[in-house]
């Protein structure tokens, strides 16, 4: 398999995925050979991940890379464009020359970063080839094109590919859309998530202003993630106004970093809310979880999301969510409010029609937590071994 | 005494007026929450004609034609008044098709509320005036004065019993649950416990749902099922009096659909079951005249005709569903202050039970019967458009000078 980022050295939901979706393969007795660009302690023990590039995982795991494939930002938050490019290619030969010396049935790559790397061991090995699409390049580029090379690379990859996995329906009509890719040659395995206990909610929380304010009566609203244009946080925003007009006792709290950021603030500004919409950075552990505990509704409005996995964090922490229905976790995930992502009259609706009712919360979070409990990566993995074991035996057919 | 075997056929008829996708940016500005578009799923008039066409037209024609070809053919039906209101503005053919059935003296109306409410269990008093109006309009358009009650969704209990022999009626009806009948079968009339002069029916939910739910499933191992061989197991059971045969109307074409052969089915029950001179037809007030109560059975806790549970938990089993209801009927007096009709024939609309049962989550997650009949994409919804109707209810009882709290 070719990654390009685990836990604990990820930057989103990709590495996420991966990390749990070969945790319930190796369960069903698979042999994964994890091959990522950097070399770091994972604590891994149901594969064997391998560094393709004896260098240390800062040079390679900041703020969203994976996603943001014109961009690549170091921890000190410099940003450089080129970086991801030598890397990408450092990748592709370091990972193809270690393909040579083992034997694989199939080989598995996970989003762009690691197709260049696939293209060239299918070409060695002739190893069936399946590319497992988290994103396209159109969805991390929001309403613009993208990166030309990028979508060159996506595109080659797929046409050459023996089968291509979308984490989504939503995923699987873009790669049609973008790449003409004939549809029979696309199969949809959503992502799941591995369920936590349901998080208690202790006296503290770093949120402590909301947290008073909720004492007289006030509401949060939050978005948790990148502030890019595919997360159509814009309309959010208008939706926010039109909500505080009904019920003024409403906060909204905006958790994340990205080239939106000056945008947003200075939107929220014109539409003459700045006092309700709180904008606070990217965070991590305790912050990040006490954003969603503060909630009384998660939103994801996102133009287009493959899958979208916050809505489903949130149910860990008792908070009901309101998605775009232009996301993969929306084909899945029935106990959630559901809006497309242009129509603010409705998001304003739902959002001003849910805080007011805690009856119609309290299911919310009752039910999907119900939904939530039994959830699991076991019939995507099911899904995935049955492919591996045709492409196999078509393999071993041709020889 | 009548010794021959008697099929008690009882239909139900109703209608909501659904709820339009009515915003909170709709409250307080626009009170037209049953008008929704036509093309909408919530479209009222829309649902009623697909359903004339599909359900009533064609289910009221083969009826009628039982009814000149077989003299002992005869039946029972229950008409809520928000169809027929509906009936009277979008399909009147419908509506004649029905006083004709009636008009044949051998169809016998059962009474219930007008509004199809759930108000026996919240006021009393707004019970008995939807009864009143339910007779009324019955009067009104078929001329003749029901004498058996119903409640909304069969949702009967011994107070139940005990209010209805208060009001004259000679019988109820109600699901013949097994917990309720013990050792008992639901083929003979019944005595409500604490009751002299009133009999039960129980419906025999078991060749009800043979009809109702499974008549078209393939996988079930009686398909096809056919009015030879279902006529041949009800002359089959022993130990019975009368069949008690209750279902919703629309099971005939809307339910299970005319290539279902359900049609067919109905066309050919009575010449098969009136082969045997022994069998007949009878009315709800027919059977509890010719037949005296066997036993007396007591329902302490409510039971109704719906789900596994045959509680009331597919309209009031959550939280949403609960604060919907209580703040509907928390409006009871306040609303009657107003004095103003349009305003309180809006709220009586909205205590129709459909409202409460779309809010149903139990098994929103395996995509069941009650998403199927919701015009709403979920439950939840189904809630915010009632709450934002409620609360434009709240807004037009203050215009009138009241306080209302909430």
């Amino acid at each position: 398999m070719l990654g390009w980022e685990l836990p604990p050295h990820n930057s989103g939901g990709l590495g996420v995925a991966c990390y749990q979706l070969c945790k319930s393969l190796a369960e069903n007795n698979m042999d994964i050979d994890f091959i990522v660009p950097y070399e770091a302690d994972h604590s891994i023990d149901f594969m064997n991940v391998i560094p393709a590039i004896p260098q240390g995982v800062e040079s390679i795991v900041k703020s969203g890379i994976a996603y943001d494939s014109y961009k690549f930002t170091y921890e000190n938050g410099q940003t450089e464009n080129l970086n991801i490019i030598d890397q990408y290619h450092a990748y592709s030969i370091a990972a193809s020359k270690i393909a040579e010396n083992r034997y694989f049935d199939v080989l598995h790559a996970h989003d762009w970063l690691t197709f260049r790397a696939a293209l060239l061991i299918k070409q060695k090995t002739n190893c069936p080839l399946i590319l497992h699409v988290h994103s396209v390049e159109s969805d991390r580029a929001g309403t613009i094109d993208g990166n030309p090379m990028v979508k060159e690379i996506e595109e080659t990859a797929m046409l050459m590919a023996d089968e291509i996995i979308a984490v989504s329906n939503h995923t699987k009509r873009k790669i049609i859309a973008d790449y003409s890719i004939p549809e029979d040659k696309i199969k949809v395995v959503h992502n799941s998530i591995d369920v936590v206990i349901r998080y208690e909610n202790n006296d503290f929380n770093s949120y402590q202003f909301l947290r008073n304010m909720k004492t007289k009566g006030y509401k949060v609203v939050a978005n948790i993630g990148r502030l890019t244009v595919q997360k159509g946080l814009p309309n959010f925003l208008r939706s926010a106004r039109r909500v505080i007009d009904v019920y003024p006792k409403t906060y909204f709290l905006i958790v994340g970093s990205g080239e939106q950021y000056q945008e947003l603030v200075d939107l929220s500004a014109e539409l003459g809310i700045s006092d309700k919409v709180i904008f606070t950075e990217f965070q991590r552990g305790q912050k990040w979880r006490d954003a969603f505990k503060v909630a009384d509704l998660f939103v994801m409005p996102s133009v287009s999301e493959p899958f979208g996995l916050t809505p489903l964090e949130a149910i860990a922490f008792g908070t009901p969510s309101l998605v775009s229905k232009q996301s993969g976790v929306s084909e899945v995930f029935k106990n959630c409010l559901k809006v497309d992502f242009w129509d603010i009259d409705e998001m304003s609706n739902l959002i001003a029609s849910a805080i007011s009712s805690d009856s119609l919360l309290k299911e919310l979070r009752d039910r999907a937590y119900d939904e939530y409990r039994v959830m699991s990566w076991q019939d995507s993995s099911n899904k995935l071994v049955e492919l591996y074991r045709r492409h196999k035996t078509l393999a071993e057919a041709a020889r | 005494m009548n010794n021959k075997k008697s099929i008690v056929l009882y239909l139900h008829v109703h209608q909501p007026f659904r709820i339009r996708h009515y915003t909170v940016f709709d409250t307080a500005i626009n009170s037209d929450y049953f008008d929704s578009s036509y093309d909408s799923k919530a479209s009222n008039e829309a649902v009623l004609k697909k359903v004339t066409s599909k359900s009533y037209i064609p289910t009221n024609t083969i009826l009628l034609r039982l009814l000149n070809r077989y003299p002992e053919f005869r039946f029972s039906i229950s008409i809520t008044g928000t169809i027929l209101e509906q009936m009277e503005r979008w399909a009147p053919e419908a509506l004649r098709s029905f006083q004709e059935l009636v008009a044949t003296g051998r169809v016998e109306i059962v009474a219930e509320t007008y509004h199809h409410s759930l108000a026996f269990f919240y006021s009393m008093s707004e019970f008995e005036t939807q009864v009143q109006m339910h007779h009324e309009k019955i009067y009104e358009l078929f001329g003749v004065k029901p004498q058996v009650f119903r409640n909304t969704e069969l949702a009967y209990n011994n107070d139940l019993a005990r209010w209805a022999e208060s009001k004259n009626y000679k019988g109820i009806l109600a699901e013949g649950w097994d917990p309720v009948l013990g050792w008992r079968n639901p083929n003979f009339v019944y005595k409500p416990a604490g009751t002299n002069n009133i009999a039960l029916l129980l419906k025999n939910y078991k060749l009800s749902d043979d009809l109702a739910f499974r008549f078209s499933d393939r996988n079930w191992s009686e398909w096809p099922l056919t009015a030879n061989k279902y006529s041949h197991w009800l002359s089959e059971i022993n130990d019975v009096n009368n069949i008690n045969l209750f279902m919703d109307y629309e099971t005939f074409g809307e339910h299970q659909w005319a290539d279902s052969g359900i049609f067919d089915f109905l066309e050919h029950l009575p010449g098969e079951w009136l082969q045997n001179s022994n069998h007949d037809f009878k009315t709800v007030s027919e059977v509890i005249e010719s037949s005296p109560p066997v036993d007396e059975i007591s329902v302490e806790d409510t039971v109704t005709w719906a789900d596994t549970e045959r509680d009331l938990s597919a309209w009031l089993g959550n939280p949403m569903q609960n604060a919907a209801i209580n703040n509907l009927y928390s409006l009871t007096e306040k609303i009657h202050e107003t004095n103003d009709l349009s305003l309180i024939e809006d709220w009586r609309k909205l205590q129709t039970s459909d409202h409460f049962y779309y809010m149903c989550t139990k098994y929103f997650n395996d995509g069941d019967i009650h998403a199927y009949f919701s015009p709403y994409d979920s439950p939840y919804e189904a809630h915010i458009n009632f709450m934002n109707a409620y609360r434009d209810i709240v807004y037009r009882i203050t215009n009138h000078g009241l306080d209302v709290d909430g």
